[in-house]
C-alpha cells in the first residue's frame, strides 16, 4: 500500500470530522434504534430462542436459535441491547459474558451439525470487562468463537447492526460476506477507551472516533465490510420495518451467493479474505540501518578475551533489551 | 514543529541500574542481564526482547527469521496526539525491531519449530497488520513444514492506530489454527508480561498447551479500562499467570529458568502427527490455492526469504524490490 492514498491526511482530527464521526455514533447507539429481536421478528418467521451454554449460564447479551428464512431453516445469532433501563440492566447493555459467547459456540456447531447458513448480528460496546469476566476466560471465549467461526462448515453472513464494538462484536462476526447498516459503527476499542489510553482523557472521544475510521462507509473502503445497507429517512429508528425490508434483501441476496458454493470454496474464500486483512509493506530485506552497535568495551572483549564478553554475538546484541520499560503505547 | 535532537537521552550513566518494579531492588543490569532478567532478590521476572528470548529458548545459532522485510502502513492516517508513522519510527529506533513481532525457524533441544516472538518495547508489543500477518505466515509455515508452532506473546493488543484492521487480526492469525488441528500439528502458546486484550482474545489463548511465566499480567481488558466501565476497582492479582492456572485457562507456570526445558519435553510428548495417507487433508480446502503461499513458502524452506515473488499480489503488501532478506540472520 506504499502508495495508495491514506483515508485522512496529515494532522488531528479536525472540528468538523469528529464532531460528524461523533454524530454517527450517536445514531448508532441511539436508544431507539432497532436490536436484534426487532429485525429477527420482522426477517424470519418461527424464531425459537435457545438458552444456556450448558455449562455455567444463560446470558441474555447473546440471543440466538433456529428461525426460517423464506421458509428455509437457518442459525440466528446476535447481540440484544435493551431498550430501557431495566432490560438494559437484565441484558447488561449487550455486553456478554463468557457464557454467552459459549452458548453462540453451542449454537455454531448446531448450525455446523445440520448444515444450516448462519446469521448473525453485531450489537454490542464490547465484550464485558469485570471481574467475574475474566474469571470464567472472557478472552478464551472469545478466541474459541473466532477459532469456530473461521471453521464453520456452513455459509455465514454478518450484519453489523449498531454498534461493532472490538473483539465481543468479532466473536460472532467471523463471516463470508460482512453486511453493515449506514449508520452503524465498528470499531477496535471504543472511542472512548481509545481516548483515555492515547490521548490520556476521555474528553478526546469525538477525535478518537475520527481518528479510527468506524462509519461504515470506512469499513466497506477498508474492507473489513463487503456492503453497505443504506437506512430509511433519518436513520433506522425512524422506520423499523423498512429497516428490516433492507437488511432482509441484503442477506437474501448474500446467502443466495454462498449457498451456490461447495463447501471447500466456501472455506477457502474465508481464509483467504481474513488473509487478506490488514495493510502492509513487504520489503525485500532490512535496510541498511544499522541495529546497534556493540559497545567499545564489548568489541575490545572480543579481541582481547576478556572474562564475561561472549566471543560469538548473539541475538540479544542485536535486540538488547532497553533499561526501562516504556507503558505509554498499550494495545487495546 | 516538534524539536528532534539528534542525540538520545538514553545516555545517562543512571543506566547502569534497574529498580525492580516488585521489592523494589536496586538491580545493576549486567547482574540482570545474567541472571535471564530475574531479580536477583525476589524473583521478578523482567519483560525481555526479542533477542534475548532467541538466546534463551533457541538452540544456539539455529534460528533463522523470515519476513524480515514486513513494515507496518498508516492506512488510516492515524493521528492523535502523534502521527501513527512517527510512533512508529520512534520505536524502531527505541528497538532496532521493524516491528512489535519476529518470526523464523530454529530449533529447541534439536527439535525444529516454527516461532514467534513478540517483543513489547515496540509500541506495547501492539498487533497490526504486520504482527498479524507474520503470525500467520508462521503457522503456515508450521503446517506446509510439518513442524510445531510456538508463540511467545508480550503484548498490550491489537494495535489501535489500525483500527479495525488490527482487529481482524485477532481472526487472521486464529484461522490458521483450525488447519493445524486438521493437520495434527501442535501449538504451544507462552504467555509472558503482559498478554491481553486482543492478543490474548485470539491465538494465545488456543495453545493446545499454554504455558505462562510466573506473576505475568495476563487478562482481556486492561485494569483501568476495566474499573472506568465497570466502576469498581478490581481486585488484587486476578488478572496474573497463577489466577488463569486457577481458573483451568493455563497448563502451568514455568519460571524462565525452567522455560526451555520444559518447551523441549512438551515437543517431546506431543509430537506431530504422522501423516495420515486415507484422511481428507482438504477438506477446508486445499491451503496451496491462498494467497500465493505455495510459492512463497516454497521458497522459503529453501534459503530464500521474505521475496515476494508476485509484486502486486492481493493488493496488500507488495511493491518494492525484493532483495536478500538474509542480512539480519547473523551468528
Amino acid at each position: 500500500m506504499a502508495d495508495s492514498p491514506t483515508l485522512q491526511e496529515g494532522g488531528q482530527p479536525s472540528e468538523a470530522a469528529s464532531a460528524e464521526a461523533w454524530r454517527r455514533l450517536q445514531l448508532a447507539r441511539h436508544p431507539q434504534r432497532p436490536r436484534t429481536l426487532d429485525l429477527v421478528s420482522e426477517i424470519f418467521e418461527d424464531f425459537f430462542e435457545m438458552h444456556g451454554d450448558r455449562a455455567f449460564g444463560d446470558d441474555a447479551a447473546i440471543v440466538g436459535g433456529p428461525a426460517l428464512l423464506d421458509g428455509h431453516p437457518v442459525m440466528v445469532i446476535g447481540h440484544q441491547k435493551g431498550t430501557d433501563t431495566d432490560s438494559n440492566i437484565r441484558r447488561n447493555f449487550g455486553s456478554p459474558h463468557p457464557e454467552g459467547f459459549r452458548k453462540a459456540q453451542r449454537l455454531m456447531r448446531l448450525a455446523d451439525k445440520l448444515g444450516l447458513p448462519l446469521i448473525t448480528f453485531l450489537d454490542t460496546a464490547g465484550a464485558f470487562p469485570g471481574p467475574a469476566a475474566e474469571e470464567r476466560g472472557q478472552a478464551e471465549s472469545i478466541a474459541s468463537s473466532i477459532k469456530l467461526m473461521t471453521g464453520l462448515q456452513v455459509p455465514i453472513v454478518v450484519v453489523v447492526l449498531g454498534e461493532g464494538g472490538s473483539g465481543g462484536a468479532l466473536a460472532i462476526g467471523v463471516g463470508d460476506t460482512v453486511l453493515a447498516l449506514e449508520n452503524s459503527v465498528y470499531s477496535v476499542i471504543s472511542p472512548e477507551g481509545a481516548s483515555s489510553i492515547l490521548w490520556r482523557t476521555r474528553d478526546e472521544a469525538p477525535a478518537a472516533a475520527a481518528a479510527m475510521r468506524m462509519t461504515a462507509d470506512d469499513q466497506l473502503e477498508l474492507g473489513v465490510v463487503d456492503a453497505v445497507i443504506p437506512e430509511p429517512g433519518d436513520g433506522a429508528h425512524t422506520d423499523v420495518p423498512a429497516t428490516a425490508r433492507a437488511v432482509k434483501a441484503a442477506i437474501t441476496a448474500a446467502l443466495g451467493a454462498l449457498t451456490e458454493r461447495g463447501t471447500a470454496d466456501l472455506l477457502t474464500s474465508r481464509y483467504a479474505r481474513l488473509r487478506g486483512m490488514g495493510a502492509y509493506l513487504e520489503t525485500g530485506a532490512p535496510s541498511g540501518r544499522r541495529v546497534e552497535a556493540p559497545s567499545l568495551r564489548r568489541r575490545l572483549g572480543r579481541i582481547l578475551r576478556l572474562p564475561g564478553v561472549p566471543r560469538r554475538s548473539r541475538w540479544s546484541e542485536i535486540w538488547p533489551s532497553g533499561n526501562a520499560d516504556d507503558e505509554s503505547e498499550r494495545g487495546a | 514543529m516538534p524539536i528532534k535532537f539528534p542525540f538520545s537521552r538514553r545516555a545517562a550513566p543512571s543506566d547502569a541500574w534497574t529498580k525492580c518494579p516488585s521489592c523494589e531492588a536496586q538491580v545493576f543490569n549486567r547482574q540482570l542481564e545474567r541472571n535471564q532478567r530475574i531479580c536477583p532478590s525476589c524473583g521478578h521476572h523482567f519483560r525481555m526482547s526479542v533477542g534475548e528470548r532467541i538466546d534463551l529458548l533457541l538452540d544456539r545459532g539455529s534460528f533463522e527469521e523470515r519476513d524480515a522485510g514486513l513494515e507496518s502502513v498508516d492506512r488510516l492516517g492515524f493521528h492523535d496526539d502523534r502521527p501513527y508513522p512517527d510512533r512508529l519510527e520512534a520505536s524502531r529506533i527505541k528497538t532496532g525491531l521493524r516491528d512489535a513481532l519476529v518470526w523464523g525457524v530454529g530449533t529447541i533441544a534439536g527439535h525444529r519449530v516454527a516461532i514467534g516472538i513478540f517483543d513489547f518495547r515496540f509500541m506495547g508489543g501492539s498487533m497490526g497488520s504486520v504482527v498479524g500477518e507474520k503470525l500467520a505466515r508462521c503457522f503456515e509455515a508450521a503446517l506446509v513444514e510439518r513442524i510445531p508452532a510456538i508463540v511467545i506473546s508480550a503484548s498490550g493488543g491489537a494495535r489501535m492506530q489500525e483500527g479495525t484492521l488490527s482487529l481482524m487480526q485477532l481472526a487472521k492469525t486464529t484461522a490458521p489454527l483450525v488447519r493445524l488441528d486438521d493437520a495434527g500439528i501442535p501449538f504451544i502458546a507462552v504467555l509472558t508480561d503482559p498478554t491481553t486484550g486482543g492478543v490474548l482474545a485470539s491465538f494465545a489463548s488456543l495453545g493446545d498447551v499454554v504455558l505462562a511465566e510466573p506473576r505475568a499480567l495476563i487478562g482481556f481488558a486492561g485494569a483501568r479500562v476495566a474499573s472506568d466501565t465497570v466502576g469498581e476497582e478490581m481486585p488484587e492479582g486476578f488478572q496474573t499467570s497463577e489466577f488463569l492456572l486457577q481458573h483451568g485457562f493455563v497448563d502451568a507456570v514455568v519460571a524462565r529458568p525452567d522455560l526451555r526445558a520444559t518447551l523441549a519435553r512438551l515437543l517431546r510428548l506431543l509430537p506431530v502427527a504422522p501423516v495420515d495417507e486415507e484422511s481428507d487433508a482438504d477438506r477446508r480446502g486445499p491451503i496451496a490455492a491462498l494467497s500465493g503461499l505455495a510459492e512463497r513458502l516454497g521458497g522459503a524452506v529453501s534459503e530464500t526469504i521474505g521475496i515476494d515473488t508476485e509484486p502486486d499480489r492481493g493488493g496488500n503488501g507488495a511493491g518494492r524490490t525484493p532483495a536478500p532478506a538474509a542480512e539480519r540472520r547473523a551468528p
